[in-house]
Order: structure tokens, then sequence, then C-alpha cells
């Protein structure tokens, strides 16, 4: 019986041997979370942020950079603030907003009391420099380096835009996966148009650590780790002296300039009255100015050039004589009398051809010429020959870049308004409608809206007599071409020879016209059109397209100033200095910079 | 004839060179356990576990020395002696100890730390060997049986005073000591099913558990059906059985401490709170589990040594071999282990002597119950219990004790050619 007892112990201890190397088994071979787990428990993923990409102008002066900033980064673990008060002060912070922030903490996505977490953000050197010494009286807080935009002249800040933190509605919305938290995007403007190609690729580096978290050197001798790729470097089609001189003209106005170089569509200077400092949108009290310029009555976030929808007035009668001409309504010697019953004009004249009715702004003049384009009888009802009249001259409209956004190089891009026989049709709700009831559209007021970079691409459509390039703001992306969209050449419905009478005319308005006074250059043959555009019951908007000089031009500009009356002033004394500033360098006419200067134009 | 002979061509060198490879291996993964790359160390550097091991495995040779120069009816005749002399020491920690970590067995002199509680083993082992072979002791008689226990008792009692409840469950091994020499089987086999059950209550609905028992005793009753006897221990079983599952809410709520409770939840799910009470057997069985078929490599491993592992050249030492040398090394160790457990077995069976048989076995399951409980910890087959790895594990009092415990034995079968049977 004792020898069957011996083999019993035998038989329990070679069970229990074979039982754990059974269970040894499937956790060491069979089971592969145990290894996956192991890593996660050693391996620390330290991301190496990239540099973003540079932004110069078209001179190669820099206008976009990095400024190193720091991070004040909290492990909780480890942490241990032996004097609440003196953290406080050396930080800056009331007691309450200290304890609001720890609680507000734990609460944050993505926060592990063994990992460190961001505590402070977007602290300047500055700062740094001062909490520096005292950051050794609080274990287990630790200074990570991140870097901020500057901006070197506070200027051109709607077009520029700003970057941030990625927020949790862009983390969630972001398809290609490649955001995570803690990284810097682009908000607005160019830094979030060109975002992918300024944001650069973020390295990795994995290192080893205990339970402790302390480091112990580098996971497989670094073979995993990644270098960070520095953004590319954007060279901008602007010019920052024009663009810096176009900002001290719109001082105190609201309103644009849009500046073009026609033959490429290079957007030279593009203002935005009144605007801010884009380096008050960057580092650590983003959310309070951020709030202060939101809440601005007089707008400054909003983006006049792009998003602002009025209607062009005057300017639209180029447009308007061109599209006549190409539909063989009339010829460049067709006279028709200012018959100033029907449609109120202004300045003495009576009976102009094609030119001088540019010249002097005839609105009777423009009233015909778009019955005539609107109404040629291809159907005995008027009603309906009026609406293929107008779908046709809308036609030609749209060949000018009007109606729809442009696609320019820029977010929130407004398209503006050109009205169909189908928005009529809606507007009048089933009732019949004819030319009659529509046709203030024809002195460029009335129903049509559009953008001042419209304005400026139609000045320089003229200018390059009868095609454009669709303005842009990025001419070289990392030392190669802009986006193919913007080398492609566009041509409107409008031949060529047509144009010739519209750039004849806007010679005459500068030379003998309503832009004589304020616009004429001495050197320089400047082409340019006025409008006053009616805004009942404030004063009218003041608008003026130009470019110069008239052969080969080099410069085509819109201005729009509100409010501010007559086009001839303020408007066309705004433009010409742009001219005179990029042509000549500086303005002959300091007398005419005093007047913008002082804004006074009613 | 016999006193001509050498006493070397008489030990068993197999156990021997067991002990020694499964001591040097554990000095090998000690030093893993601690090895930091970046600060260069050498395995004899005296401030690390490494260095202290090697002098208590040198000072453990002198004690081998002392043990087989001994004469061989000294651990006979004194074998009382012996057992009351710890007890004392047993008594004393309990007066003069220093607590370390909730649990004061520990003698400090200077910087040298002493824990009798480990000595108390082979104390036991000598005692219970050296009653069960006085003559006219029946292990069969419930008198013999009531003293042996009233001996085994002693020791765990006094541990468990000092706050070591792993050290004292031990002694739960004699038990199967006392089945080889003829205890009946109930009290093992019962005991195994109160922990079977035990273990069920917490995985199992009870309802379930009462079915499974009623199907099992009606089978039994029906099997055992001319044997009235059986069938009355067959439904004694079943009644304690099924009071064991009432049992096991109250033990777990009443009885046990809150540490202790936990250590029961983590062995049954880990998972619940793997940075609280299951971090040790979360991060035993990642480190073993991390280690693959063939280990990450001598001194590569980095759960241990990263310290995510507690106690990772004491009580976890598995973990290392686990995690460096993979199921290979697992394999290896295992096999070392059983088959000395296996050579002990098989040296106790041999001697004609009853008190070298009963203390070989005794040596056989105490070192198998460390061997079961330890590595059965580290994988999460057990709770974890606080007791070391023998030979292997950091410590000098643990190493010293389970040398003596051995030796003690090969001295005996050295000598059993001159042992008449008694």
């Amino acid at each position: 019986m004792n020898n069957g007892r011996k083999h019993i112990i035998q038989f329990i201890f070679i069970f229990t041997g074979l039982i754990f190397l059974i269970k040894l088994l499937f956790i060491q071979v069979f089971d592969s979370k145990y290894v996956q787990a192991a890593d996660n428990n050693i391996i620390q993923k330290e991301v190496i942020y990239p540099y973003r990409g540079l932004i110069y102008d078209r001179n190669d002066k820099l206008i976009v950079f990095n400024e190193p900033m720091y991070e004040v980064m909290i492990t909780k673990k480890n942490a241990f603030i032996a004097d609440t008060v003196h953290f406080c002060s050396v930080f800056e912070i009331s007691r309450e907003q200290f304890i609001e922030k720890v609680t507000s903490m734990k609460k944050a996505r993505g926060y592990s009391s063994v990992k460190p977490f961001p505590f402070f953000k977007q602290i300047s050197q500055k700062e740094f420099a001062e909490i520096q010494d005292y950051m050794i009286d609080f274990p287990g807080f630790t200074i990570e380096a991140r870097t901020t935009r500057k901006y070197a002249n506070p200027i051109l800040s709607n077009a520029l835009g700003y970057v941030s933190e990625v927020t949790k509605e862009q983390l969630s919305r972001d398809s290609s996966n490649y955001y995570q938290q803690r990284d810097h995007i682009g908000q607005s403007g160019l830094e979030s148009q060109y975002e992918e190609f300024l944001r650069g690729q973020r390295g990795v580096v994995f290192k080893i650590k205990n339970v402790r978290g302390i480091e112990k050197g580098s996971f497989k001798d670094g073979d995993l780790d990644t270098l960070s790729v520095p953004g590319k470097t954007l060279t901008s089609t602007i010019d920052i002296d024009l663009q810096e001189y176009g900002k001290i003209l719109m001082e105190g106005k609201s309103g644009s300039i849009v500046a073009i170089e026609p033959a490429s569509g290079e957007i030279l200077s593009i203002v935005s009255g009144p605007s801010y400092d884009p380096n008050l949108l960057s580092g650590r009290k983003y959310s309070d100015n951020f709030e202060l310029i939101a809440s601005d009555t007089l707008n400054p976030l909003f983006n006049r050039p792009l998003m602002a929808q009025y209607r062009p007035g005057s300017i639209f009668k180029i447009a308007q004589a061109m599209i006549a001409l190409q539909e063989g309504v009339i010829n460049i010697n067709t006279r028709i009398p200012c018959n100033r019953n029907i449609i109120g004009c202004h300045g003495p004249h009576s009976n102009e051809n094609l030119q001088g009715a540019i010249t002097h702004s005839c609105n009777p003049y423009f009233h015909q010429v778009m019955r005539r384009v609107v109404n040629k009888n291809v159907l005995e009802n008027t009603y309906d020959d009026t609406h293929i009249g107008l779908d046709k001259w809308r036609g030609h409209v749209l060949s000018f870049g009007f109606g729809k956004p442009l696609g320019i190089d820029l977010p929130n891009e407004k398209g503006g308004l050109i009205p169909s026989s189908g928005y009529y049709d809606r507007a009048y709700k089933g009732e019949k409608w004819k030319y009659s009831n529509i046709y203030s559209i024809s002195i460029g007021e009335g129903e049509n809206l559009v953008v001042p970079i419209q304005m400026a691409n139609f000045a320089a459509i003229v200018a390059n007599r009868g095609f454009y390039y669709t303005p842009h703001l990025i001419k070289s992306i990392g030392g190669s071409d802009p986006l193919p969209f913007y080398t492609e050449k566009k041509y409107t419905t409008i031949d060529p020879e047509h144009f010739e009478v519209a750039v004849e005319a806007m010679a005459e308005v500068i030379k003998s016209g309503t832009g004589q006074y304020r616009a004429k250059l001495q050197d320089i043959e400047v082409c340019g059109k006025t409008g006053t555009v009616q805004n009942d019951p404030m004063p009218d908007h003041s608008v003026f397209i130009a470019f110069a000089p008239k052969d080969n031009p080099k410069i085509a500009v819109a201005v729009y100033v509100e409010d501010a009356g007559q086009g001839a002033r303020a408007a066309a004394s705004i433009a010409s200095l742009m001219i005179e500033k990029y042509l000549i360098g500086e303005t002959k006419r300091p007398n005419i910079e005093q007047y913008v200067l002082n804004g006074k134009f009613l | 004839m016999y006193r001509g002979q050498n006493i070397s061509n008489q030990v068993d060198w197999l156990t021997i060179g067991l002990y020694f490879i499964i001591v040097m291996l554990g000095w090998l993964n000690i030093f893993a356990a601690v090895y930091d790359e970046s600060l260069n160390q050498n395995i004899f550097d005296l401030s690390l576990n490494s260095g202290k091991q090697l002098i208590w495995i040198v000072s453990s040779i002198v004690l081998i020395v002392l043990i087989m120069s001994l004469d061989y009816k000294f651990y006979d005749t004194f074998g009382f002696v012996v057992f009351g002399g710890v007890m004392l020491l047993l008594i004393f920690v309990l007066l003069f100890g220093r607590e370390v970590a909730g649990s004061k067995s520990w003698f400090e002199i200077g910087s040298f730390r002493l824990q009798p509680s480990e000595f108390a083993k082979f104390a036991t082992a000598l005692a219970v060997a050296k009653f069960a072979s006085l003559s006219g002791k029946r292990i069969e008689k419930l008198r013999t049986q009531l003293i042996l226990g009233g001996i085994i008792s002693i020791p765990p009692v006094l541990i468990i005073l000092q706050g070591d409840t792993g050290t004292a469950l031990v002694y739960s091994a004699f038990v199967l000591v006392l089945f080889r020499e003829g205890m009946s089987p109930v009290p093992l086999i019962l005991g195994t099913a109160v922990a079977t059950i035990f273990i069920l209550t917490l995985l199992v609905t009870n309802l379930y558990l009462y079915l499974g028992i009623l199907t099992l005793t009606t089978i039994l009753v029906l099997v055992f059906r001319k044997n009235l006897k059986r069938i009355a221990i067959t439904l004694a079983g079943a009644l304690i059985l099924s009071g064991s599952i009432l049992g096991v809410n109250f033990f777990i709520s009443d009885v046990l401490k809150p540490h202790q409770q936990n250590r029961v939840k983590a062995l049954i799910n880990p998972e619940a709170d793997p940075l609280g009470y299951g971090w040790n057997v979360t991060q035993s069985k990642i480190a073993i589990g991390s280690g693959g078929f063939y280990g990450k490599g001598f001194l590569e491993g980095t759960q241990t040594k990263f310290d995510f592992v507690p106690e990772q050249s004491t009580d976890f030492i598995f973990c290392t071999i686990g995690e460096e040398h993979g199921w290979l090394g697992s394999l290896v160790l295992i096999g070392l282990f059983l088959t000395l457990l296996l050579r002990v077995v098989f040296i106790a069976e041999r001697q004609k002597w009853t008190f070298a048989r009963v203390y070989g076995y005794s040596v056989a399951c105490i070192l198998f119950f460390h061997f079961a409980v330890n590595i059965g910890m580290t994988i999460g087959l057990f709770p974890v219990i606080g007791i070391p790895l023998p030979f292997f594990s950091y410590g000098g009092s643990s190493l010293w004790a389970f040398t003596i415990l051995l030796f003690i034995l090969i001295k005996l079968d050295s000598h059993r050619m001159q042992v008449l049977v008694r």
C-alpha cells in the first residue's frame, strides 16, 4: 500500500510540473498579448515636433517664422508642490485658477497620472527665463520645448491666418488620422490653406523607461525612431513693403485693397481694414485676445477682400461695354442720348459714343446697351426673350470671374452674385418680370454683388486684354511651382480686340475724366474707372479699379472704401498711391498721401 | 567492511549536483533581476543582491562541510532538542525581533539579518521523523496522529503570530508526509476538495456547486451501496463540502485580512484592478509571458529589472527565468526541480531507517510546497503567498535553511548501509 502511496506522491509532483509547463506554454508561446503589454510597460513614445514651414514675401523677406516656446508638463504621480502660494506666484496665477487647472486637468482627454501632461502651455522665452530657476522647487514638473508662430510685421494678418493647437472637433473630423493631441494646426488664412505643406512631418523617438517612468535608454538602439521633417518653405506673392503701405493707407477706414500682377495672377498686396496683429493670436494669451478681437464691432476678423460682397457700381460698365460689343448690339461709334428721364446721371454730357460713355460713366447709355443685350427679340414673348437674354449676358459676366468664388488659395472666399433668370423667378415668386424691372443691374447696382478680389481680377483681365490667372498668394512651395490651378490661363468669352476700347476709355478716365484729379501720375499712364456705390442712408461706397502702365501693365488694383463717398476721392487716391509705390517705390504726391491719411473724404 | 568505505562513495552526487546547478542558476538570475546596463555592474559587486548572495552561497558550503562532518546519529539523537531550540528562537523573535514589512520575524545583528522561521522547517522535519521512528509508534493510530499534528502545528502558530502567514502555510506539506507513512487519505482528499471548493465558489455560482456535490454523492452512494461505512463517509464528506461553500464567504470577508482577500481576488480576476491588487500577478504574468519560447536573452529582460515585477530577486525570481529564458528556460528549471524532488523521494524510499525515510519525505514535501506555490503564484495559478523558490531566490536565511534541510538528508543517506532496520 505504501508503495502505491509513493506513486501517488510522485504523480502529484510530476502532475504539478506538467500543469506549470502547459500554463507557461499558453502565456509564453500561444498568447501574444503579454509581449504587447510588456512593450507598453517600458516603451515611452516621444513625439519630435517638426518645424513649421517659413513664409517669405516675393522679395525674399521673411514674414512668418517660428520662435521657441515652452510648455510646463506635469507628471501627476511624481508631482509635489510643497508651497502652493509659492507655486502660484511663480506662475502668476491665482489660487482659484490653480485649483481650476488641477480639476480640469483630471477630466481632460488623454490625461494620465503617470505620463507628462501639459499644465501651462505657450510660455514665451522671456517667461521661461523667469520661471526656470524655480523649477527645482516643483518635482514632477518638467519643461518641454515647442515652437510658436511669429509674424515679422503685424500686417497681412487676415491673409496669413494663425496657428493653434488642434481642437477636439478637428481631431474627430480628421479622416486622415494624421493629427494627434497637442499638434499645431493652421486655423485660417494661408496657415490653414497650405497646412499640409507647412506642417512637416512628426518624428518619433522610442525610449525605455522603468516603472517609475525614469528613462533607461533607447528602444532597440533607436532602430524604430524617425526624424521629424520640417515643413516646406513657402514664397508668397506679396510685396511686404507694398502691403505695409496699403495697411497704412487703410488705417481708420473700412474696406480693402487688392493689387495683382496681371501677367501672373500673383497677389501683390491684399489689405483688409480694420485688421489686427496676428501675434496676438499666437502664444499663451490666445483665447483672451481672440475674444477681444472677435467682439470688436468693426469686425477685424472679417477678411473683406474675400468676404465682403458689395455692389460693384460704375466699374461694371466696362464689362457691360465689352459684352455689348461681343454680342454685336453696338459698335465703338454707337451713340446713345443721355436721357436722364429713365435713369439719373451726372456731369455735363448729352450724346456720347462708347468711349465717352465710359469716361463720363453715363448711366442712360448703359441702361440702353444692356436692354439691347438682353432683349434681342429671339422670341416674340418679351418675358421669355428677357430670360434667354439675361442668362446669355450672365454667361459673359461669369467668364470675368464674377458670380462665383475665384478659387484663390485662402479659405472662406465668397462668390458674390450675378443674378440669373432663375434668381428673378424666385425673387418675383412666379410673377412676370422683364428688363424694365431689373435694369439697375446694368450700371452695377441692383442685385449684383462682387467681392474686392474679383474687382482686382477684373482690372487684371482688362490689363491682359482678355485673360487671367486665378489670383493667388503663394508662388513657390519648397522651391517648386505653385499649385497647378494657378498656372492655368483662363480666357473670357470676349474677343481680345474688344478690350482695346475699354483700355482706351479707362486711360481717358484718368486723363480727362473722373480720375484726373487724384489718380493721374506724372510718368506712368494709368488706366482706371471710378465707382460710387449707393449705400442709403449711409454715405456712398468709394470704388476704384485701375491698372498701370497702359502698355505691358505691371499692376492691377481694386480699392473699396466703405462709406467714403465718391470713387474719385478715397478709392482713386489710394489706388494711385499703391501703383506709385509699387512701380516707383515712393509717392511724388505727398498732398494726396496726406489727403488719404487724413481720411476726410466727404 | 563498510567501515573502510570512503564517505564520498556513499553520498548521492546527483542530488548534490542538482543542488549546485540550481544555486548557481539562481545566483545568475538574481544578478539579471537587478542588473542595470547603464551602471556597468559586476555580478560580484557586494552592493548588489548577487554579490551578497555569493557570500551566502560560500557560507552555505561551510555549512555543508559542518553538516557532513557531524556524526549522522546526532540528528536522530538531538532531533527534539533542535526542534525545541528553534521554537525558542521563534518565541524570542516575537519578543526581540525586528519588524520588516509587517512581519516581526527577523533577528537583526548589525547589517546581518536572520529569519528563524526558515530554520523551523528542517527542525520540524527532524522532530516529526524522530517521533515517527520511536519504537511502537504506529502512524495509523489516532493518538500518534494527534501528537504529530501537535508537533507540526506549533511552528505555524508561532509564525502566524509573527505575521507571516505564507511561511506558516508551508507546514501543510507535512500532510503529504503523514499520508505516505500510512495516515488515512481522507484528510488529504478532504483538504484538496475543500481547497477546490474554495476556488470554485469564487468562480462558479453556488447553485451549480450544490448540484455538482449532489450528483457526485449520488454516484458514490450507488457505487458503495454494499458498504455502509463508505456511504457514511461519503455523506459526511458531502455535508462538509456543502458547509464549506457557506463558509467560504464568511472566511473571505471575516477571517482573511484585506490584503489576503485581495490576493485571492487577484488570482480569480487580476484584470479587475490591474494597478491595485492585481498589479503583482498582472506584471508577473506580463514579464513571463513576454519571454516567448526562447526568451529575451540573459540580462536582456526589461520587466523585471525595471521594477515592474515586485520582489523580483526573491519571491518573483521565476519571472526573470520566464522573461529572459522563455519557455525553454522554464522547462529546464522545472525539469531540474522535478528531478531533484523525485530523486529525494527515491532517496527516502531506499532508507531502511524510519527516521531517515520520514525525514526524506519531509524534505521532498517542503521543497515541493515551495516549488508549487512559488511558481504557481507567478503564473497566476495560486494566490500570491510570499515564499521563496528553494535554493534559487535571493536570501541568506532561506538558502541556509534549505541547504541544511537537504544536506542532513544527504548525510543520513550516505550512512544508509550502516543502519540496521529499525
